[in-house]
């Protein structure tokens, strides 16, 4: 596994997959908290990453 | 469950000591005690994913007790977080890693943060018990 986004996608899949078991009481609940908590994972990396691109140091 | 047996069963402080020490020797073994089967093999997979990704990521295990370098000793505790698997997985020759492995700080990430998430599974474990969650 040494794709970047490979990973990034399959640690945001299983840490939001955590907090939607935690938090969350019901299915419908953790299914809805679970999609929006790695989407916000991906989402916000992936702007981090695009916003610091200019400074690689 | 009638509420007087549910009262008394949260207020059994055995009840969340155990579910809390089975919660840290293994993911999700604290919620099988509870009877949250689901709950639990969900947890356990997950964290369980997290670590031996992890491991075969080439992440180091190496154990720091001393306060010479705090911040080796908070990434050893989050990592023994997980509890029986990570003394496993050094029982088996995993707790060196590898340094020059392009994957290695993952794999350290990986290793660590599925020790934190137990330690909130924990914490569930001992709300549950203790009749804080349903």
């Amino acid at each position: 596994m040494h794709s970047h986004l490979v990973i990034l996608v399959v640690f945001s899949a299983l840490v939001a997959t955590v907090f939607a078991m935690l938090l969350r009481d019901t299915t419908r609940q953790r299914l809805s908290f679970g999609v929006l908590a790695f989407a916000a994972f991906v989402v916000s990396t992936l702007v981090i990453g695009w916003l610091t691109n200019p400074f690689p140091r | 469950m009638p509420h007087d047996e549910a009262f008394a069963t949260a207020r059994d402080p055995a009840r969340a000591v155990t579910a809390s020490l089975l919660a840290w020797v293994w993911p999700g073994l604290g919620h099988v005690y509870l009877r949250r089967r689901g709950k639990a093999l969900i947890l356990m997979g997950a964290i369980l994913a997290l670590f031996v990704l992890g491991i075969f990521m080439n992440a180091r295990l190496e154990l720091h007790t001393g306060l010479e370098d705090p911040l080796a000793l908070l990434f050893s505790v989050a990592q023994m977080g997980i509890g029986a698997p990570y003394f496993l997985a050094r029982g088996l020759g995993f707790e060196a890693g590898v340094v020059t492995s392009p994957t290695y700080e993952y794999g350290n990430t990986f290793t660590a943060v599925g020790g934190l998430l137990n330690i909130l599974v924990i914490l569930d474990a001992l709300d549950t018990a203790r009749g804080r969650k349903p």
